[in-house]
Formats: structure tokens, C-alpha cells, sequence
């Protein structure tokens, strides 16, 4: 086992690498002078250069490369334009809010997609098949950040059950963190339950048409039993991957969601530094989510490996 | 499936089957809802052509007598802050949306074919260094990366265009690398080789047009994301600028009446949700007939 997350850390690594080559190219793309944006317009010439130097900027693009790789590595991300704290700090002090925000979606996608994707496989090329696939592919044509606002007129505007907006920290209370929370979870789990329940119901579709699963029939097995522990439990190997890959999608789901019911997380954070120039906050927003995808990757490999004994450790996926 | 597999330019490239393409369309035509979709499609890419003609009112004509009128007899679908008419720039916000969706997936295409190929077709170091970019590419939530890059090159629809379509370029190298992999070693490829082909005229005559079903599947569901990107994009304030209509910067305009003038909030996102539920089952409809594993 160590072996091969010692192996799969070195796999990492070109990954790395072309991924801080990209997020630093996006950073060089952007036009105007960083050190005249920390300053502000007021800045003198002479202050604007003496930071140029002392930022590195005058020094060719390889060095200014190294440097930033370097002041990574030792966790300074730097420092925000806006209000000149260090930008990691400002990072973990937003990751809880979203943490809790992905959790919750995460929650409510398998709640969702679990029994629906069930269903429509054990009740295959029925009303409800059709009419849970339908719904599961107008749920991945609705735009998220539409959905979201609909939910405030008819929750918030229209019905008024739920605040509209905003966020309450867990030390203010559970139930109020929780009633603030759960428009936004289920505005992000439901794109993911729709993906979910799309792979669940087509691999459940395909297992129950193994041999095992008529042989647990044929032992006179009850519905329920065989669906659930026979059937759900191979169909959903595959569904764990997709999930997986699917945190590109609540992260980047988040952005919607955070920016629409105010909740001030990462997301939130990486739309108010677009609009406010906020470069290294942005980068930072952007660094972490990739590192965030890749240490889950690695993760899941782990757990798919843990449940099927089948997959061998050694296999390399490229 | 002996049948089906003639239906599909496998082994003779080149010359295009006539009958074969009937056989594709009237399987495509059974799958009503693949059909509905691309009709309704078909509908929405004339609105956006003939809007001119069809919209009631100049999409930008500004009418301070009759802000923010619910929905009734002179404008169908009410107006907005300004007065102008929401129906008329429902039909031309369609332009923006089917511009993003079918230019970024081109773009995306036409960068990520021929890199794809590339790598496949030549392999080694070039392989690795492409592949290796893709994963990193890939690393990123798509959305995270979208938004990164209209944020370092500015807003506006074009390059929000560009922005989708570097999300969406890896994606199309992965693909084609795929299939130029599985392609290059079937036995028409020897006997071309055999005969003397150089290496571009087997890209260009065999490669590619074998190639091509199923990233041309890959592009049709694509063009339904790219037109959610893009109006989340424009939503942002990233994408298409005013005074220029398109769905998503009308929805970031309509938020703050949400209260006041719900249907400024209700349309132009009806709007996109048909037009990409559209896409989506036509896209569905054109993979289940070019691939034999969901027939």
C-alpha cells in the first residue's frame, strides 16, 4: 500500500508541475503591472519600481517562476491586493465555510441519486425509468446559478420558509447554520445527484443482468435484498470514481452557489477577487482547488482499491 | 450488427455511403425525443438568424414610460428596468448563447484534434509532455479554470469563447489520441502503409474521417455545456457586455428585481434550459446511433 501511494505521489508530480506552468502563465497573461496594483494609482514611480524589484518582476520569466515555486513551498502564497493579509491565511480561514457547503451537497446528491437510480434500473424501460432519466437530464440542462435563484423566489421571496440569503456560523447555532445552509447544499447537490444517478442506474442496469443476481433471485431472495445488497453493492464501484471526479464539479459548483445565497466561502472569494483585480487571491483560490482535486484523486484511488479486491494496486490508469 | 457496422465508415474511408447515411438519419428520426430536441434546436437557430424579422421591439430600445410591466398584451414577456422589451431580447440574446456553444466547441476542436493526433501518431516524448498538460488541464474544476482565464484576458463574449474552449481542448486531445491509438494499428492502416502512404495521407484519408463519429459526438453534448458556461460566464459580468442582450447577463440584470419583477428572472432562464435540454437529448440521440454499445 505504500508502495503504491508513494508511486501515484511520483505520477503527481509532471502533473504538478504543468499546472503551476499554467496558473503562472494565466498570471503573466494578465495585463498591467502587479506591483501598480498592490500600490494603487497613487504610487509614486519610484515606489512602483523599488516593489517591481523587490517582488522579483524585473527579472526574467524563469527566475520569477522559480521564486514563486519556492515562496510556495514554503506556504506563502502572497499577499492579497486588497487588504494586504497573506493570502493562505484568508485561504483556510473560507475553506471550513465551503467544506461544510460540499458536504451537505454531497449529502443530499446521494440521498437523491441513490433511490432513484435504484428504482429506475429495477423498474427499467417503465414511466419511472423514463420519467427519472428525464428529469435527471432537464436537472444537467438547468443552469445551476438560474435553479439557485428560483429556489430564492419560491423559498425565500414567494413561501419565505428559508432565509434568502446569507450564512450563520456553526457557533451561532446549529439550526440556524443548517436552515441557512440548505438551499445552498441542495442547489449544489443537485447537478451532482443528476450525474450520480445517470451512473448508478446505467451500471446498476448492467449487474442486474449478472449471473449472480439471478442466482440470488433463484435462491428465492427478496426483492429488497437482492437490489440492495447484491446489486447496489458492485453497481456502485464505478459510481464511487465518478464522484470523485465530480468534486471538479462542486468546486467549480460552488462558485455559483457561494456568489448567489452570499455565502462566503472559497467560491464567493474567487469571484470578489475577479472583480476586485485581486490576483494572488485568485490564484490562491485557484491553486487550492487543483490540489484539493488531486489529493482526492488519489484518495479515491485508495478507496476504490480498499472496496474491490479485484483491482489490482500496481494497475496504472493513464 | 453486421448491418450496423456497415452503417459506420469503418473499414473504407473515403467515398461516403448514401444509403448509409439514410440508415443513420432514420435511426436517429426513431428516437422521438432525439428528434424533439432537434427540432426545438432547429427553431431556436432561426430565432437567432431571423430575429430582426420576428423581435417586436429593437432589443436596446430603452422605453422609460413602461419599465418593469409584467408580462401582457403590447410586450409578451413584460420588460425589464429600462423598458425595453424582454421577448424581443430573449430572441436576440439567442445569437450570444449559439455563438458561444457552437464557436467555443469549435475552437476547442479544432485545437484539440490535431494535438491529439499528434500525440498518438507519434508518441514518445511529445505524447508524454501533451498528456501530462492535459492532466493538468483536467486538474482544474472546468468552471475554476474558465473563470481564470476570462479573468486574466478581460470580459467580454469572445473571450469568454476562448475561455471555454481552452476548458474544453483537452477534452477533444484526449479523444482523438484514443482514437488514433486504436486506429493505427488496424490492418487497413498496414496495407496503406504498405503501399506506400506517406504519414500525412494516412492522417488526413484514414485517421481522421475514421475518427470523426465519435468526436463529433463529443462536440454535439459539448456545445450544450459551453452554452451553460457561457451564460454563467456572462452572468458573472465575465462573458457577453450590455448593451448587447444575451440570457445570462440578463439574469445578472434581473437579480435585483427579483422581488419587484420575477418574470425578468423566469424567461431567460427557460430560455437556456430548452435550448441545452435541446442539445443534450439530440446529442443524446446522435452518440445511441453511432455507438453500438447502447443500441
Amino acid at each position: 500500500m505504500a508502495r503504491f501511494i508513494a508511486r501515484r505521489l511520483l505520477q503527481m508530480l509532471p502533473v504538478l508541475f504543468f499546472v503551476t506552468l499554467i496558473i503562472f502563465g494565466l498570471i503573466n497573461l494578465i495585463p498591467g503591472d502587479a506591483a501598480r496594483l498592490f500600490l494603487g494609482e497613487e504610487a509614486t514611480p519610484d515606489a512602483v519600481a523599488a516593489l517591481r524589484h523587490e517582488l522579483g518582476l524585473d527579472q526574467p520569466l524563469y527566475v520569477q517562476y522559480a521564486r514563486w515555486i519556492g515562496r510556495m513551498a514554503h506556504g506563502d502564497f502572497g499577499y492579497s491586493f486588497k487588504d494586504h493579509r497573506p493570502v493562505l491565511e484568508t485561504l483556510l480561514q473560507k475553506l471550513p465555510i465551503t467544506a461544510e457547503l460540499t458536504a451537505g451537497a454531497l449529502v443530499i446528491a446521494w440521498a437523491v441519486s441513490i433511490p432513484a437510480g435504484v428504482v429506475a434500473a429495477w423498474r427499467q424501460r417503465t414511466a419511472v425509468d423514463y420519467g427519472a432519466s428525464a428529469v435527471a437530464l432537464g436537472g444537467l440542462s438547468i443552469p445551476n446559478f438560474w435553479l439557485g435563484i428560483m429556489l430564492i423566489y419560491l423559498f425565500a421571496v414567494h413561501l419565505r420558509w428559508l432565509p434568502a440569503s446569507g450564512f450563520v456560523p456553526l457557533s451561532q447555532g446549529v439550526g440556524r447554520n443548517l436552515r441557512a445552509l440548505l438551499m445552498p447544499a441542495f442547489n449544489l447537490g443537485i447537478v451532482l445527484a443528476a450525474v450520480v444517478m445517470r451512473q448508478l442506474r446505467s451500471s446498476m442496469v448492467e449487474v442486474m443482468s449478472a449471473d449472480f443476481v439471478r442466482t440470488a433471485r433463484a435462491k428465492g431472495l427478496g426483492q429488497t435484498v437482492v437490489l440492495v445488497r447484491h446489486a447496489l453493492r458492485n453497481a456502485v464501484i464505478p459510481v464511487i470514481t465518478v464522484m470523485g471526479l465530480q468534486l471538479g464539479t462542486l468546486l467549480g459548483g460552488a462558485i455559483i452557489t457561494e456568489t448567489i445565497f452570499a455565502v462566503p466561502g472559497l467560491g464567493q472569494l474567487a469571484v470578489n477577487s475577479i472583480y476586485s483585480r485581486d490576483y494572488p487571491m485568485l490564484e490562491g483560490v485557484v491553486i487550492a482547488s487543483a490540489v484539493a482535486i488531486l489529493a482526492v484523486n488519489l484518495f479515491v484511488d485508495i478507496v476504490y482499491s480498499l472496496i474491490d479486491p479485484r483491482i489490482k494496486l500496481a494497475g496504472s490508469r493513464s | 450488427m453486421s448491418l450496423a457496422v456497415g452503417a459506420l465508415p469503418a473499414a473504407a474511408p473515403g467515398r461516403r455511403d448514401r444509403r448509409g447515411a439514410l440508415v443513420l438519419a432514420r435511426r436517429f428520426a426513431r428516437n422521438r425525443l432525439a428528434l424533439v430536441g432537434f427540432v426545438v434546436f432547429v427553431v431556436v437557430v432561426l430565432l437567432a438568424i431571423l430575429a430582426p424579422w420576428i423581435a417586436p421591439y429593437p432589443p436596446a430600445k430603452a422605453d422609460f414610460t413602461s419599465y418593469l410591466q409584467p408580462p401582457g398584451p403590447h410586450h409578451l414577456l413584460g420588460t425589464d428596468e429600462l423598458g425595453r422589451d424582454v421577448f424581443s431580447r430573449i430572441i436576440f440574446g439567442a445569437r450570444a448563447s449559439l455563438e458561444a456553444g457552437l464557436i467555443a466547441v469549435g475552437l476547442g476542436m479544432s485545437a484539440g484534434v490535431p494535438l491529439g493526433l499528434a500525440a498518438g501518431f507519434y508518441g514518445g516524448r511529445l505524447d508524454d509532455v501533451l498528456m501530462r498538460l492535459t492532466d493538468a488541464m483536467l486538474t482544474f474544476p472546468q468552471l475554476v479554470l474558465a473563470l481564470a482565464v476570462a479573468a486574466a484576458l478581460g470580459p467580454g463574449l469572445g473571450k469568454a469563447m476562448i475561455a471555454i474552449a481552452v476548458v474544453l481542448m483537452p477534452v477533444f486531445m484526449r479523444l482523438m489520441r484514443a482514437q488514433v491509438l486504436s486506429e493505427r494499428e488496424r490492418e487497413y492502416v498496414d496495407a496503406a502503409r504498405a503501399m506506400g502512404a506517406a504519414d500525412r495521407r494516412i492522417i488526413w484519408r484514414h485517421l481522421l474521417p475514421n475518427s470523426a463519429a465519435p468526436i463529433v459526438v463529443q462536440g454535439s453534448l459539448n456545445v450544450a455545456g459551453a452554452i451553460i458556461t457561457e451564460a454563467t460566464l456572462s452572468f458573472l459580468g465575465l462573458g457577453t457586455q450590455p448593451p448587447t442582450p444575451s440570457w445570462g447577463s440578463m439574469l445578472n440584470a434581473a437579480q435585483q428585481y427579483l422581488t419587484q419583477a420575477p418574470w425578468l428572472s423566469i424567461w431567460p432562464g427557460i430560455a437556456i434550459a430548452v435550448t441545452v435540454f435541446a442539445v443534450n437529448v439530440a446529442g443524446d440521440g446522435i452518440r445511441e446511433i453511432w455507438d453500438p454499445r447502447t443500441r
